[in-house]
Formats: structure tokens, C-alpha cells, sequence
């Protein structure tokens, strides 16, 4: 007889393994809109198939709460069923041995907190308060709705400017967000189910790269109404909105206060990313349609300045997309010597191609953001020395895309995490010679599930750097605007979910400086409802179409095939220059890629809702 | 054109066909449950799977469904290989395992097309659990949805959302529990239901159904004590027989009447008598609100369907003074039957149960307004029968009409013209309304056939004016046959027929639609100013009454084009078209109303029409 034996998995074991990697992308997949008390439920289910069957609270308590659930979901239940799955399920936290049994009965607990709601409504009503609005999910995360599975089917069919067009019809920045866009979209997509997510973003790159938005002209538009709406900010959501209400007939003039358009875009995204002939393409078919653009011109009450009552006088409605451009500050000692720089003045005077001389220099980058990385990048390629990132969590633990991470490491980045900055040091003459930082060790998880950092029994350290970049979130320059009337909160300027400010008739706004700083595509998504709204507001009803015909379906089988990525040029050249570096695909791939896509527009809860809003 | 195989069998057909309708062009008919054409091409059944293959390749691993995909050059198709076979099956009994299949005490018994696949199947055994969900309903209300019948086809979700576009019924919850219920938290009776009935006739089982009232008719006829006394809608006569298995020849009005007097009915009328009488009063309204135009809201609304006025009522409240006060022709029989007709047979009107048959579910919550009570004899309409019941009243009599004798309707409220028998289709109420008020302000008879405008000559199909689906585009070949073009392109394929009229030297501007989508569409039109008439005629059922939620049920397919052809045949062949030549009508005004519009006519057929929602919840039979 042996006396050990080595354990090998069983076919068994091993197909389980490959099932929770299947359910793992399952529940990446999930749809949303789904009833969070019959998710509770399932979750249950899973959580009692694993108890080992030892203590009591666990093997008949997390059958029991199913049970109950189960009566909440069949309308038997009664506001005392509630009482009792949260006593049950607080009881078996305090009691069970081990977390399959605590953290069970948590879920649940964590359930009836979160969406007591909808529990409500079950036992009220005898049904569910949830329904499935867009059934298509890339649509239904896309905050601009854009019709994603009719983009891909026109690509794969090699309809590259009727791609293009079909985006325009809620997204007039194609190629904007072809390169830059986070994709919410691909977060759910159901292809995840069978493998991973159809790269969506660079599809939509495909078709830019194929038919250039400059080239794509733009739908016909309305008779002209007379009215004339003024727009305050030429960044994504300011030049969307224009765009939308040009198209319905309205006159659009666009108020920016730099010298060239494209807020954030241009100023706060570098070329590497975004070339900025790429950016034009976009704003030229904007413009395209007749747009009227005031450079150089503030809104404010300063000296040379429009006033903000002028405009309210002048025109017949009023959009507000400002943006999120001031900086924040550390707040630490040091921070006024001089090389401390803000993130948005370094990426400002990059956008206005007044280049930073960082030759040779040492550069420390404070943040996690993709502002962070975007700074991190921009420093290597102005010819600094040296480029340090200080963040006070773990890399796991930054807000910027994983992959910027890696491309700055990649690049050369050196990454401090868990060093949270305390002084900055500077030499007699006030320039900086060093950041001084308190080394941390990460610590519970908070509220949110963020791990929050704690300060390290060790020394403070010093990392020696020429220049420190502050790159820790933007602001908005709110004061004159608050000045004017329109309510302020939190620092940004309130306005409802149809982006009007409340109370102050025919003045909307939206973007960075209502949500505080986010995404492109929400700007652009903020500029198509507020031109919706401001359409209705000064009493129309103006319909955006597109007459693009999307492809039907084809019947092939779908087997499980990996996700194309898009290629980059290798790190040791890319970093010498600022011209852009990611390649698009090859039209092999894009068929292959374009091929992935599910159709959940024509399959599934698309064909009875319909899977598209083919107007707005 | 487009070349595959189906079964073996070459087959081409063009461009966009699905492959449902290219396997029928060769006669086959693959089995489906929930595909109802234009209107619900969703696949949820997925029992009209078939297996394809690509032209030189292996077969798909993965099944089609016919109903709403496309053909594609070169497809071979199997509608009945192993793997369809099976599948098809496992489907059918899944959705069995979730349905009463009580068959036998089922509405819809030998009419379900779900007890038609099972059984052709040979499915006599369902191997999973039996799991059919309960939902309580008020069996009350004039429409009984049975929730162990339903098998989530969503028909009753599209045709209300995008025939009726009154959104009553939507999917609720989610995963395992979605179903079909009443759409927000409402219940059918506070939803905005106008009783149309067009889910019922849609429907594939006996999920949706009316509420049965045939025990309190039998109830009636056996007690000698009471007079019973029957009246029947003019469409009702063009369908009574199709669930019979009849031809239309051997289903005549005379056989309808002798089925009547042979079930024991005492006496046996006919709604267009009151049809002739609703023209006497609605058309001197409209003449007299011409006259005075100050004084009322324009445009003048019919009123004779109870689904528009309800829809008024909760859709558009601010518009129910434009409605005619003239009541509908049941109503007006209701109250002449309790009144005049007592008188004249020395009756005591309380013993009267005066009973309707109709092809309307809308009906029997009219019936039952607390301000239907006119004669002061109870309501004036006591129990309402849809066509569907009077057939089974019929097959309960053990009555074969094949032996029947033609009888006549009794006197003297049997009388009628062809104006009041094409009140049953949509256009009839207007074009009856126009023979009759030309007659009045120019004191000589048009041609009764003079307003063909207002007709429906594009069809049914087209009349339920579905944008985009594949109906419209039905009427919209239509128009190009026609060669009409622009605007009046855009408003005839919104199911709109526009018509202008010389009365009295003066321009009459008329407007009909049928179905309550396109009334939709016209209320905002007119809201908005974009449209002005003077006279708007709607009925809400697709093609009118004829089309109505009480007729007889022919799955997937809609017979109020061939009733209203019937209707249209009986006005001609009818020796007065006129209303006002009734000589049964022109009796009762000497005898007893006076001349149209005089206060007795008001006190007993006119009324006001009240917001339904506020007064009227909770307040049917």
C-alpha cells in the first residue's frame, strides 16, 4: 500500500473548473434590467450547492431563505416574510462556521439593503418593478445608444461610410470616440458567453479608417425654424449638441474660450493618442453643417468677457458644456515651487502645441487616472530623463484603463505605488529637487469594495525629480456661471437628467461640468439630450433619423473564436515621438471580428422590443 | 429571385421571403405557434424550427426558425429532419408543461392552434413537471385573461402596442417568472383597456377570452314570466356561421333569425332598425351643429362604438363634447324596446330582458353604464352576446342551419335599410350619415352609391396600418396601383380616408379611420391643429365592427375584408338605402319620438358622455 498519492483532477473536476470559467463570463455578461430578487435567489442557490453540510445555520438556513425568497418572487409573500429573511440571514451570520455560510447570509443582507425596493414591489404588487428597456446590452451601456450591432454588420459588409453614418445619427464624433472612447459597450456584451467581448471600439475604427468622417457628408437638414441656440464650450458635448440642432433647423453658435475647438479632446487627450488631424476630420463634418464658432471668447463677467445674461437675452436657449478644466491641489508643502506643474496646464499648452522642455529632466507624475498616464506618456516623449509614478494605492487599484498602465510601463514609466505624496522638496532657488512620500500598506476595503491605504511604519522617502506633475482630478470654473443664477452643486452645476437647470427657463447644460470629469462619449451623450430637449423646449419636435439599411443576419454557427486585438507600434519607438501608435485592423480581421457579433438587435428580447431606436 | 431547396423541392422566390412563406407557395406548411404576419415575427415558440444547410456545405449545427427568417441563395432546407423532428416536439411539450391543457372545458376547444400541433404531434404524454402559473383576475370584467393558458406568444403585447397602439398589456418580470399582465402596476380595469377585444381575437389559445354571459341568456329564457327579446348587430349576420363551417350562402340573415325563434326568443329584431334611427338623430345633429357651428367643438365624433368613445374617455376627455350625444344603436334599441315597443305590445317593461348580440366585447361594458338606463326599466340592455356566444348558443341547441327555414325579424323593430347594415363596416356609419343629411338640406335622394370615398377598398390588412410592417407595405403597392402620391400618400397609409362633400352649397370635410392606432395618430393631428374636419367617423376594431373582438376566431388570418364585402352586397341588394325611408323608423317618430331630436328622442336616445375612468371604474354587470 502506498502511503501518499499524488492528486491528479479527474475529468470531473476538470470539466467543473472549465464551467465556473464559463459562468465566471456568464455573470460578466449578465444583462442589464434583471430582477435583483430572483438574481438574490440564483446566487443563494450556487452559494448552498457549495456548503460542506457540517453546520446547521448553513445547510438548512440558506435552503430556508430560498424558500422564502422564493415566496417574495410568487407574490405569497407578506412584509413579516421579510422580517424573517433578514433575522434567518443575520442569524446565520453571526453563527455559521466559515465564510461559505457568513458571507452567504451577507449577500443576502447586503440584498435586502440594496434594493429593498424592488422587494417591496414584489410583496405590494405581485410582480416585478424591473423591465427590459433596451434589450440590446452594448446599446444599453452606451450612454449615446448607439446602434452598435448595425455599425458592425454595415463594417463586415465592407460599408464603411454608411457605418459612419449610422453612428452619426447619435454620435456626430465617430472617430473621436473609434480611438478613444472607455467602450462601455463591450463591458456586457453577450459574446462573453461563449468567449470574450467583440471588439467594438476598434470596429468602429475600422470604419473611420475606411471612410474619414470629412469625407461622409452629413444628413440634409430642417427647414430653418428662425431660432437661435447659443453653446457655451466647444468640447464634445457642446459641438454634439450644436450638431443635432443644426440638423433640426436651428442656428448653433458655439462660444470657446481657447483658440481652437475640441475641449478635452485636444486639450486634455495628447496626439499620441488622438492625432489631431484625426480630431479635425470630426469637427470639420460638425461644422459641416453650419455651425458658427466664436474662438477666443469667454463667458464670464471679467473684462472682454460676455456676460452670461447677454447670451440668456440674445438667444433663445442656452447650452452649457464648459467642461472640467481647473486643477486641483495636493495641498502638501512645496507644492508652489517652481516645476510643479498641473496635469491640465501641461496638456493645455501640448494641445496648443507649445511643448513643455522636459530634456533630460527628472519627472514624477502624482495620480492613478488615465490623466495620470496621459502625463506619464507626454514626458517620456518630451525627453525626460527620468518618468516616475507616485499613487498611493496599488497598481491593481488605479481608475486609468489597465492598458494605459501597461503602456507606460511599457514605455519606460517607473510606477511608486503605495506612496502617498507628503512635501515636495525644493533647492534656495524655489526649484523642485525632490518629492518626499510616506510609504503605505493597503488596508480594508471600504463602502464602495475600494481597498483604502494606510500609512506604512517605515520612514518618509525621498524620490529625487525635477519636475512634479499633479495629476489627482480636474475642477470647473463655476463661479461666474454660479453668479448668473444657475444652482450649483457639489461643484457642478445642477441640471436635471434632461439637462435643463432647474429654474432657470431655457438655459440647459451638461457634460464634465454637470457630472464632474467622465467620459467622452457621456459629454456626447449629454449634447444629443440636451438638443432633444432644447428642440421641445423651443417647441418642436424634430426627428434624427438615418436611412441606412442594416444587413440582416447571417445563420453561421457561432463557434468560439478569440477577440482580435488592435496592434501597436513597439514601445522603444513609439515613446520617441507623439504620433499615434495604435494600428487598426486589416479587413481579414475586421470580417473575423465583425463576424463575433451576436446580433442581439435581431436575436433574443430585440426582436420583440426591436432592437433599435431608428429615431430620436 | 432567390433559388433553394426545400424538402427536396426547387424552389424561387424573391428577395426577402421568409422561408415560412417560400415552403406555403409549395405547400408546406410548417407548424408555428406565435407568428402572426407584420405583427409578431419574434421566434419565442421555436416550434417552426428547420435545419438549414449552405449551399456544398455541412448543415448548420444550429436550428432556424422559418416564420422570420430570410431566404438566402442556394439554402437547402429540412423542415421535418431527425433533429427538427426532435426539437420540435421538446418544444411543444415544454410549452404544454407550462398550460392547462384542460382541453375539454376550454373556450377555444377545436379552435387552438396549440391543441391542433400537439395533437398532430401525437404528443399524448408530457414528460416534465406540470408547472402552470396562476394569476388571480376579475372574472367580472367583460375580458378574462387566464393565465394557465398563456404561452407568452406576446401577440397580445404587439397587437395592442402596434395595431391599437393603446399599450395595455406588456411583458412582466423578468427570467423564469416573464410574463404577460397588465403593463405598470395598473389592473385591466384602471388600465386604459377600451374593451376592443383585438388581443382576444389574436390570441392563439383560450388564454384571452369575454366573459361568458350565455348562462343568464338561458336563465331568461326560461322564465316564462319574461319577455325576451333579442336584437342583432348588423356585422354579426356576415360571420355567424364561419365558426359553423358554412358556406356564406347557407349562413343568411333569415337562418340567423329562425336559429333565434328556435332557441326560444320571443322576439327576434335587428340593430339596424336603431341604425336607421342612430342616422335620424346623429344626422340632424350634425346638421344642427352645422348650423349653429359657435356653439359646439369641432370636429363631430360618431359615437356608435363603444372601444372610440372609451378611448375618448381616457385618451382624449377634453374632446367628449365632440362626440354625437346621439347613443349607439344598441343603446337607442335598448331604450326604444322598454319604451315604445312595451307600450305598443301593452308589456310592462321590467319583465323585459332585452338581450344584444354583437361583435364586440366593448359592448357589454356599454350595456352596463350606470347612465344605459334610459327607460327606467333597469339597464336598457340587459346581457350582451358576442357572435362567438351566440354560435355556441347555437351548438348547445343542437341547431344545424343546414334544416333551418328563413325566417323574417319581427315587426316593429325589424325593419331596416341597407344604410343601417353597413354600419357594421368602417365608413358605413358616414356614408349612411351623408345619403341621409343630402336628402335632408337638398329635399331629393342622391345616388346611394355616391360617397365611395369613404370606403375601405385598400383592405383590412392595410387598414391596420402598421408602419413599416409587411401590411403596410400591402397598402402601399396598393397606392402606387393607384398612383396616388405625397401627402395623400402619407395620410391614406395611416389608414386615413379624407373626403369632401357639397351640402347645401357648402364644403363638408370628412374624415374615417378604423382601428385605434390610426384614431391615435388622427386625435394628434387634430390636437395639434394639423388637421380640421367637420365630421370623423372611427370605429376601433381593424375594418370595423366586422373586424370586431366579438367575431369568430380564424387564427393568422383576418376575415373583415370578405364580412364587409358581405355588408356591402346586403345594402345593395336591400330595396330602401335610406334611413330616412325606413317606414318602421318614420312610425316610430309619428307614433311615438315626435321628429328627430325632440325631447323625448333626447331623454331616450342621446346622453352625455362621461369620462369613463373617473365615473365608470368597477361598473359592469
Amino acid at each position: 500500500m502506498s502511503r501518499l498519492k499524488i492528486a491528479t483532477p479527474n475529468q470531473a473536476q476538470l470539466t467543473v473548473e472549465r464551467l465556473y470559467k464559463d459562468l465566471e463570463r456568464r455573470i460578466i455578461a449578465s444583462p442589464p434590467g434583471l430582477c435583483p430578487v430572483d438574481l438574490q435567489l440564483s446566487f443563494l442557490k450556487l452559494c448552498h450547492a457549495q456548503t460542506c453540510g457540517k453546520c446547521a445555520p448553513c445547510r438548512i438556513g440558506l435552503g430556508q431563505l430560498q424558500n422564502l425568497l422564493e415566496d417574495v418572487l410568487e407574490g405569497r409573500g407578506s412584509l413579516k416574510t421579510l422580517d424573517l429573511i433578514r433575522e434567518t440571514a443575520a442569524s446565520i451570520m453571526d453563527s455559521a462556521d466559515c465564510a461559505i455560510g457568513y458571507e452567504a447570509a451577507h449577500m443576502v443582507l447586503t440584498g435586502m439593503d440594496g434594493f429593498m425596493k424592488d422587494y417591496k414591489h414584489h410583496i405590494e404588487h405581485g410582480k416585478c418593478s424591473c423591465h427590459i428597456t433596451q434589450p440590446v446590452p452594448c446599446v444599453a451601456l452606451c450612454p449615446a445608444g448607439v446602434d452598435i450591432p448595425g455599425y458592425i454588420a454595415l463594417v463586415r459588409e465592407e460599408r464603411y461610410a454608411d457605418a459612419v453614418k449610422l453612428i452619426r445619427k447619435d454620435n456626430p464624433f465617430p472617430t473621436a470616440c473609434a480611438l478613444i472612447c472607455e467602450h462601455p459597450c463591450e463591458a456586457r456584451c453577450r459574446r462573453n458567453m461563449i468567449d470574450s467581448s467583440v471588439n467594438i471600439r476598434g470596429l468602429k475604427r475600422m470604419a473611420v479608417d475606411n471612410a474619414r468622417a470629412n469625407r461622409v457628408p452629413v444628413p440634409e437638414k430642417a427647414e430653418s425654424t428662425g431660432k437661435c441656440v447659443a453653446i457655451v464650450g466647444g468640447g464634445p458635448g457642446g459641438l454634439s449638441a450644436a450638431y443635432y440642432l443644426e440638423l433640426m433647423g436651428h442656428h448653433a453658435v458655439v462660444f470657446e474660450e481657447k483658440g481652437k475647438l475640441g475641449g478635452m479632446l485636444r486639450y486634455g487627450i495628447p496626439n499620441y493618442r488622438f492625432p489631431r488631424e484625426r480630431l479635425q476630420e470630426d469637427i470639420d463634418a460638425i461644422l459641416s453643417t453650419g455651425v458658427e464658432v466664436r474662438l477666443n471668447t469667454r463667458i464670464g463677467n471679467g473684462e472682454g468677457e460676455i456676460p452670461f445674461g447677454q447670451l440668456r437675452k440674445e438667444y433663445d436657449a442656452v447650452y452649457v458644456a464648459i467642461g472640467a478644466h481647473t486643477d486641483k491641489k495636493i495641498g502638501i508643502e512645496g507644492e508652489d515651487s517652481h516645476g510643479v506643474i498641473s496635469a491640465v496646464e501641461m496638456l493645455r499648452h501640448i494641445g496648443d502645441e507649445d511643448m513643455p522642455d522636459f530634456r533630460d529632466k527628472t519627472v514624477v507624475v502624482v495620480g492613478g487616472g488615465n490623466v495620470a498616464m496621459d502625463c506619464t506618456r507626454s514626458a517620456i516623449r518630451l525627453g525626460a530623463k527620468k518618468v516616475g509614478i507616485a499613487y498611493r494605492r496599488r497598481q491593481d487599484d488605479m481608475t486609468a484603463l489597465p492598458e494605459e498602465v501597461e503602456g507606460a510601463i511599457a514605455e519606460g514609466a517607473e510606477l511608486y505605488s503605495l506612496k502617498a505624496p507628503h512635501k515636495i522638496e525644493a533647492d534656495e532657488n524655489g526649484n523642485v529637487t525632490a518629492l518626499w512620500v510616506e510609504p503605505q500598506i493597503i488596508g480594508p476595503i471600504d463602502a464602495w469594495g475600494r481597498a483604502r491605504p494606510i500609512q506604512a511604519d517605515v520612514p518618509l522617502q525621498r524620490i529625487p525629480c525635477d519636475i512634479v506633475v499633479v495629476a489627482i482630478g480636474q475642477g470647473i470654473e463655476i463661479r461666474d456661471f454660479e453668479e448668473a443664477g444657475l444652482s450649483v452643486k457639489r461643484g457642478t452645476i445642477a441640471a436635471l437628467s434632461d439637462s435643463e437647470v432647474e429654474d432657470v427657463r431655457g438655459v440647459f447644460a451638461g457634460g464634465d461640468c454637470v457630472t464632474g470629469p467622465a467620459t467622452v462619449i457621456r459629454a456626447i451623450a449629454s449634447g444629443k439630450v440636451a438638443a432633444a430637449n432644447i428642440d421641445e423646449y423651443l417647441g418642436f419636435h424634430h426627428v434624427i433619423s438615418c436611412d441606412v439599411e442594416i444587413p440582416p443576419v447571417n445563420y453561421e454557427d457561432k463557434e468560439p473564436c478569440g477577440r482580435i486585438q488592435l496592434s501597436e507600434e513597439e514601445a522603444g519607438v513609439r515613446k520617441k515621438s507623439f504620433d499615434a501608435f495604435e494600428c487598426g485592423m486589416t479587413k481579414q480581421e475586421a470580417c473575423q471580428e465583425a463576424g463575433r457579433c451576436l446580433r442581439c438587435d435581431k436575436y433574443g428580447y430585440g426582436s420583440l422590443k426591436g432592437g433599435r431606436a431608428a429615431i430620436w | 429571385m432567390v433559388n433553394l431547396v426545400i424538402d427536396g423541392l426547387s424552389v424561387s422566390v424573391p428577395e426577402g421571403t421568409t422561408i415560412m412563406k417560400a415552403a406555403a407557395g409549395i405547400g408546406i406548411e410548417i407548424p408555428h405557434l406565435c407568428f402572426l404576419e407584420g405583427i409578431n415575427e419574434i421566434s419565442a415558440c421555436k416550434v417552426c424550427v428547420v435545419e438549414m444547410q449552405s449551399h456544398g456545405e455541412k448543415a448548420k449545427e444550429k436550428l432556424i426558425t422559418a416564420c422570420n427568417s430570410s431566404v438566402e441563395e442556394g439554402m437547402v432546407i429540412y423542415t421535418n429532419s431527425p433533429k427538427v423532428r426532435r426539437v420540435r416536439r421538446n418544444n411543444v411539450e415544454l410549452i404544454l408543461s407550462q398550460h392547462d391543457c384542460h382541453c375539454a372545458t376550454c373556450a377555444r376547444s377545436g379552435n387552438c392552434n396549440l391543441q391542433k400541433i400537439s395533437n398532430d404531434l401525437g404528443i399524448l404524454e408530457v414528460p416534465y413537471k406540470e408547472e402552470v402559473p396562476k394569476t388571480p383576475w376579475d372574472s367580472n370584467f367583460p375580458l378574462i385573461r387566464d393565465s394557465r393558458k398563456c404561452i407568452k406568444c406576446m401577440r397580445c403585447v404587439q397587437i395592442c402596442d402596434k395595431v391599437q397602439d393603446m399599450r395595455v398589456w406588456d411583458v412582466q418580470n423578468t427570467g423564469s417568472r416573464t410574463t404577460v399582465d397588465v403593463a405598470g402596476n395598473k389592473t385591466i380595469d384602471t388600465s386604459d383597456c377600451t374593451l376592443c377585444g383585438q388581443c382576444i381575437t389574436h390570441c392563439p389559445t383560450g388564454a384571452l377570452r369575454e366573459r361568458f354571459d350565455i348562462p343568464k341568456v338561458f336563465q331568461a329564457l326560461a322564465e316564462s314570466s319574461r319577455i325576451t327579446v333579442v336584437q342583432v348587430a348588423p356585422a354579426v349576420r356576415a360571420a355567424w356561421g364561419e365558426e359553423l363551417g358554412l358556406a356564406p350562402e347557407d349562413f343568411t340573415e333569415g337562418k340567423m333569425v329562425a336559429a333565434l325563434k328556435r332557441m326560444g326568443f320571443d322576439y327576434v329584431f335587428d340593430t339596424n332598425f336603431a341604425a336607421d334611427l342612430t342616422i335620424m338623430e346623429e344626422g340632424n345633429e350634425l346638421l344642427e351643429r352645422l348650423g349653429n357651428p359657435g356653439k359646439y367643438a369641432w370636429p363631430m365624433f360618431t359615437s356608435c362604438c363603444p372601444g372610440w368613445v372609451s378611448f375618448v374617455s381616457k385618451r382624449y376627455p377634453k374632446y367628449l363634447r365632440n362626440l354625437s350625444t346621439a347613443k349607439s344603436p344598441q343603446q337607442m334599441f335598448g331604450a326604444m324596446v322598454k319604451t315604445y315597443f312595451a307600450q305598443k305590445k301593452g308589456i310592462d317593461p321590467h319583465t323585459i330582458c332585452s338581450i344584444s348580440i354583437m361583435p364586440c366585447v366593448s359592448k357589454k361594458r356599454e350595456a352596463a353604464l350606470s347612465y344605459m338606463r334610459s327607460a327606467g326599466a333597469g339597464q336598457d340592455v340587459d346581457i350582451v352576446l358576442t357572435t362567438r356566444e351566440l354560435v355556441r348558443m347555437m351548438r348547445a341547441e343542437h341547431i344545424n342551419p343546414k334544416f333551418l327555414k328563413e325566417e323574417s325579424f319581427d315587426s316593429p323593430l325589424g325593419e331596416s335599410t341597407g344604410a343601417g347594415v353597413i354600419f357594421g363596416v368602417t365608413g358605413g356609419v358616414m356614408e349612411a350619415a351623408l345619403r341621409t343629411a343630402y336628402a335632408v338640406v337638398e329635399g331629393h335622394n342622391c345616388e346611394p352609391d355616391a360617397f365611395p370615398a369613404v370606403r375601405d377598398t385598400r383592405g383590412i390588412k392595410a387598414a391596420q396600418g402598421i408602419p413599416g410592417a409587411g401590411d403596410a407595405k400591402g397598402a402601399e403597392s396598393a397606392l402606387d396601383t393607384q398612383g396616388i402620391s405625397g401627402e395623400e400618400r402619407e395620410i391614406r397609409l395611416m389608414g386615413r380616408r379624407e373626403a369632401d362633400f357639397e351640402l347645401g352649397g357648402k364644403i363638408l370635410h370628412t374624415c374615417t379611420v378604423s382601428g385605434l392606432g390610426n384614431a391615435e395618430r388622427l386625435m394628434q393631428d387634430i390636437v395639434s391643429g394639423k388637421v380640421h374636419y367637420d365630421f370623423v367617423e372611427v370605429m376601433a376594431c381593424p375594418g370595423g365592427c366586422v373586424g370586431g373582438g366579438g367575431q369568430p376566431i380564424h387564427d393568422g388570418y383576418e376575415m373583415a375584408e370578405e364580412r364587409g364585402r358581405e355588408l356591402y352586397r346586403l345594402d345593395e341588394e336591400r330595396p330602401l338605402r335610406y334611413s330616412h325611408e325606413n317606414p318602421e323608423v318614420q312610425k316610430a317618430y309619428e307614433e311615438f319620438l315626435g321628429k328627430p331630436l325632440s325631447r323625448k328622442a333626447h331623454e331616450l336616445l342621446h346622453s352625455k358622455h362621461v369620462n369613463e375612468l373617473v365615473f365608470e371604474t368597477h361598473n359592469y354587470i
